[in-house]
């Protein structure tokens, strides 16, 4: 509030004078805005051509309209209702796993004491944050592989009584997916939940300790209604970003053979706009997209406001 | 302290029942997040024919370099490297000025239209053309099949405008105010007073750009697809990868198991000559990205 209060201030402060110095930042404002139309907002009018028959000779201008068309054929595509299906599922799957992951090990890491242990794992943790999506699906084949530790565990112990290629069979991909985000991201999730933690007063703690508190017992009635605000506004921001979860990591592992639970939405888009040239096809595909997600987006900022409604009371 | 003791004294078992449960999560946390990139490192100096038979864990069985010299003979693995050195570099440095000055220009508390800028890129982070759209214009504009696709799109972020914005805000107006008074003009104000202050959240930025140039791929996949002088070492490894994807994914291969066009070896060498610069760097860089994560989560 008080930030606020001194904002009006000065802007009623602004005189002539103020603005005849201002020169320098409208040139600059200038470029930047010219800059932001055209590879910003210019793009936002190729959505038309997902109402059109697109042909790049012909133009945005020249080409014809052919309705909701290209929504038609995208619904009466089984291939597509599958793409949408596979979408969702592996981003919720992934939403709830990586946040599962990333609450676990803060907490987790939240319990060891000793400095010396917890910041080199802590630096551990945030390594494949930093490598590429290629680089970690590379390292994961190698790991997956027929010769790989997954497979050479599971015969050691008897649980296979040969090598599976991991890549070949659908029923294996979703959860392959799933691991591979939480092997990437867990640590560097976390980060913000140690933050969490660390903000809870520790004069809780030392009261639990007195009242006979063990340490689970102070993980469920301390630190997890600790963490609670956090963690719902977390969830409630990335349950936006749920369709754009699938992309690279469906694209690099994806193959002939499991097709049918790999391709996401942003990949038909790929495989219909760029390869086969139907831009129109691809952008009304990319257009359902985006729509359902800003839809997703109101949803979830509406039961935001609604959390933080309940929690003022 | 006191804490500490107090645990000493009367410590449930359950406490050391948990400990244990700890102890061993987190063991096991190590273990899973390092195997791969260390086994990874260890096949990639391993002889190609030895490492089929499997059973490589945590050293070399039959120690080899023949690896890493047929990975730098490869023209193409040559030709990625020095592209994807440029485009980090250069990308870096005119993204970095971009951001910079659109977030000093953004955060003068007079400027006349503060806010309406602010504004217009803020949408930029909700709404985008998506991608048809998007190469379509870069193809009109003749972006494509040219180096410059690589740094001029994406030169201004507003994620990264806004993380410069809120620190640049932070920093008291009467350091602008007696610049002025001593007759400085707006760019000096940015050049001598401002990003002097700003190293910390320059050095962020600059980590978040080069991380993000160096780990692309996509766009030298569709936008450089055809012209091999702008091929980068994540593409070159991708087109690597895929082509064993496709294999596992060919029914024949499913049945018999493994047997791969280019042997595990190789492809291991490149991912670690790709990954190699990362490795190395982030553990001294870390505590900066980690700044700049937590204002960019303030600022939500």
């Amino acid at each position: 509030m008080a930030r606020k209060k001194t904002n009006e201030k000065v802007r009623t402060k602004i005189t002539f004078k103020d603005i005849k110095k201002q020169g320098f930042l409208m040139v600059v404002s200038f470029f930047v805005v010219v800059y932001g139309i055209i590879f910003y907002y210019w793009p936002l009018t190729g959505w038309i051509m997902a109402f059109q028959n697109y042909k790049p000779k012909k133009g945005l201008l020249g080409s014809k309209f052919v309705g909701l068309d290209k929504f038609k054929f995208l619904f009466e595509d089984e291939v597509f209702i599958k793409v949408i299906r596979n979408t969702f599922a592996m981003g919720v799957i992934n939403l709830v796993t990586t946040t599962i992951m990333a609450v676990l090990f803060a907490i987790i890491l939240n319990e060891v004491r000793r400095a010396w242990i917890k910041k080199p794992i802590q630096t551990i943790s945030y390594l494949p944050h930093f490598l590429s999506w290629i680089v970690v699906t590379s390292i994961i084949h190698v790991s997956l592989s027929p010769t790989g530790i997954v497979n050479d565990l599971l015969l050691r112990f008897g649980v296979i009584k040969q090598a599976i290629n991991f890549f070949a069979f659908p029923k294996y991909f979703w959860p392959i997916v799933a691991f591979a985000n939480c092997w990437k991201e867990t640590g560097w999730n976390a980060i913000i939940y140690l933050a969490a933690i660390t903000a809870i007063d520790p004069a809780l703690y030392e009261a639990a300790s007195i009242d006979g508190a063990d340490r689970l017992q102070k993980i469920r009635y301390i630190t997890f209604p600790g963490i609670k605000p956090t963690f719902l506004i977390l969830l409630l921001m990335n349950v936006g970003n749920v369709l754009n979860a699938g992309f690279e990591v469906q694209y690099l592992l994806g193959n002939g053979l499991v097709q049918s639970v790999s391709q996401t939405i942003d990949i038909y888009v790929l495989k219909w706009g760029i390869s086969q040239n139907d831009y129109s096809l691809g952008t009304a595909a990319g257009l359902f997209k985006s729509a359902v997600s800003i839809a997703i987006i109101v949803i979830a900022n509406k039961l935001a406001k609604k959390y933080s409604d309940q929690r003022l009371f | 302290m006191d804490q500490k003791k107090e645990y000493r004294v009367s410590r449930p078992i359950s406490d050391t029942i948990f400990e244990i449960f700890v102890v061993v999560f987190l063991v096991l946390f190590v273990i899973i997040t390092l195997y791969p990139v260390v086994n990874t490192v260890v096949l990639s100096f391993n002889d190609g024919i030895d490492a089929v038979r499997g059973g490589i864990y945590l050293w070399p069985r039959k120690f080899s370099m023949k690896n890493y010299k047929t990975v730098l003979a490869m023209q193409n693995i040559w030709t990625g490297a020095k592209v994807t050195v440029a485009r980090t570099v250069i990308a870096t440095l005119t993204s970095l000025f971009a951001n910079a000055l659109l977030a000093f220009v953004v955060s003068r508390k007079k400027f006349l239209f503060k806010s309406q800028l602010s504004l217009f890129w803020v949408i930029t982070m909700y709404v985008n053309g998506g991608l048809i759209p998007v190469f379509l214009l870069y193809k009109n504009l003749g972006l494509t099949g040219t180096f410059h696709v690589y740094w001029i799109p994406g030169m201004i972020s507003a994620f990264n405008m806004l993380v410069m914005r809120t620190y640049m805000e932070g920093i008291p107006e009467s350091l602008e105010e007696s610049a002025q008074l001593d007759g400085a003009g707006y760019f000096r104000v940015f050049k001598d007073i401002i990003s002097p202050l700003c190293k910390p959240v320059y050095a962020t930025i600059a980590l978040f750009i080069a991380v993000w140039q160096w780990n692309s791929w996509f766009d030298a996949m569709i936008y450089n697809r055809m012209k091999t002088e702008y091929t980068t070492l994540q593409y070159e490894l991708m087109k690597l990868l895929s082509s064993v994807m496709q294999q596992s994914g060919s029914a024949e291969n499913a049945k018999n198991g493994a047997n791969t066009i280019t042997p595990i070896t190789i492809r291991s060498a490149v991912t670690v000559v790709t990954m190699l610069p990362i490795v190395c760097l982030y553990p001294f860089l870390q505590r900066y990205f980690v700044t700049g994560l937590t204002i960019g989560g303030v600022k939500e």
